[in-house]
């Protein structure tokens, strides 16, 4: 091997090459395929479990729940199969059928990335009655107490967002106050050391119940009518 | 088969643990070792993560060692080490979703964790396959032991808990820079620290 070989590889030379990487690419990408499928169903599953258990965690009085879509008319109607792009809600229900609340899915900035979250929201009481953090980043120790602090969960055991009268925006924002300050049922007690991400929970969910509170309470009958 | 010297197989394992850890003497794979060590929960599943990775491709990669050319043996390996990584990722959002919300980018980083590359190859392209995930297996569990080491220490100061059970009470003030960031350099120094202490005097006895 000297010469012109070394220069131009001889066809001998690559072969080899291209060989082991288009076998070795084609094994790994067959071994790919096999451990998407087996574990699709799974972690589809696994989704839909945990996001069951996050609606039953922000309505505590719901024994099954009804996926529905917004549409273009304001109007929520049940969603059949995979959502594709609508905004989503879920109808709770206890164990008559009785409406308890309607649950929506919020997000927004934190105080590292974008928190995910559910909310509960109960027609009855013009109350926020729960919220379940689906995903942060929120720094671990201070921030990620938004997921966990009981004291500051207990906030959201019932949170005002009554409707002002002419039942198009909230009465009062829902904002948070510094720890230990909290006078008013729309008011968030931050976390000590946690300010950033109180605050962003509370203008999330002020963002969101802005639109969806006077949506859902217009329409309440949409909800209802399924049982 | 063997291209190297013999030892006896069982030294392939054992070496992992301590003599070669990767992380304590080697000092290898830091970014995993640093960034998800604040719990000891997380610091088992990335070793094992990172374990289940390195005996699979430690394997294959010896098993083909003698039909991939040198010019592409890189490309060969990061292939077979992307594919076992890509496994481990759909494994663990099936078996919890919390789980998998924890170690966050980190199973996708497995892929560049250099403990896994160097073993590639510095033992399995010159090893037998039995030989190599033997490696796999002690380099996997020394992994895994470095970062239990970790994790117990920054979760029992930083949240009073191991393994998520609480162990003073309800009145523990969690020590919060030991599950930052810096609490884990914090850490890492002072392990190795005392790894080298335990080599000096095993060296001078």
């Amino acid at each position: 091997m000297n010469g012109v070989a070394a220069g131009l590889p001889a066809r001998s030379e690559t072969w080899p090459m291209y060989r082991s990487m288009v076998g070795i690419g084609l094994l790994c990408g067959l071994l790919l395929v096999g451990a998407f499928q087996i574990t699709k169903p799974i972690i589809e599953r696994n989704q839909a479990e945990a996001l069951a258990r996050a609606i039953f965690q922000v309505l505590p009085e719901a024994a099954s729940s009804k996926t529905f879509a917004l549409g273009d008319d304001g109007r929520f109607t049940i969603l059949e199969g995979q959502p594709v792009g609508q905004t989503i809600v879920y109808g709770g229900y206890d164990a008559t059928g009785r409406l308890v609340g309607v649950a929506v899915e919020a997000a927004g900035m934190g105080y590292q990335d974008t928190i995910r979250l559910l909310y509960g929201y109960s027609a009855e009481n013009d109350a926020i009655a729960g919220i379940q953090v689906l995903d942060s980043k929120e720094t671990p120790g201070l921030g990620d107490k938004i997921q966990f602090d009981p004291e500051f969960l207990a906030n959201f055991a019932r949170l005002d967002v009554t409707l002002a009268e002419d039942g198009s925006r909230l009465a009062h924002d829902i904002v948070s106050v510094r720890h230990g300050q909290k006078t008013e049922a729309w008011q968030i007690d931050a976390i000590t050391g946690a300010t950033v991400s109180s605050n962003a929970i509370a203008n999330i969910l002020n963002k969101s119940a802005t639109r969806f509170v006077p949506a859902i309470r217009a329409h309440l009958d949409d909800f209802r009518e399924t049982e | 088969m063997a291209d190297q010297p013999e030892t006896p197989p069982i030294d392939e394992l054992l070496k992992g643990l301590w003599r070669e850890n990767p992380v304590f003497i080697h000092v290898l794979g830091c970014c995993p070792t640093l960034a998800v060590s604040n719990t000891a929960r997380n610091a088992l599943a990335m070793g094992l993560a990172t374990l289940f990775v390195l005996v699979g491709s430690n394997a294959v990669i010896s098993s083909i060692r003698k039909f991939v050319p040198q010019q592409v043996r890189m490309a060969s390996y990061i292939l077979v080490i992307a594919t076992f990584v890509t496994i481990v990722d759909y494994a663990i959002q099936a078996i919890s979703l919390d789980l998998y919300r924890a170690l966050g980018a980190f199973i996708a980083l497995i892929v560049v964790n250099c403990i896994i590359l160097g073993r590639a190859e510095a033992f399995a392209s010159k090893n037998t396959v039995a030989r190599s995930a033997l490696d796999g297996v002690g380099m996997g569990l020394g992994f895994c032991l470095a970062l239990l080491c970790l994790g117990v220490v920054r979760e029992v100061l930083g949240y009073g808990t191991l393994f998520g059970v609480s162990l003073f009470g309800e009145r523990y003030q969690g020590w919060v820079v030991m599950i930052l960031p810096s609490g884990g350099f914090l850490t890492f120094a002072a392990w190795i620290l005392f790894a080298n202490w335990l080599r000096k005097r095993g060296a001078s006895s």
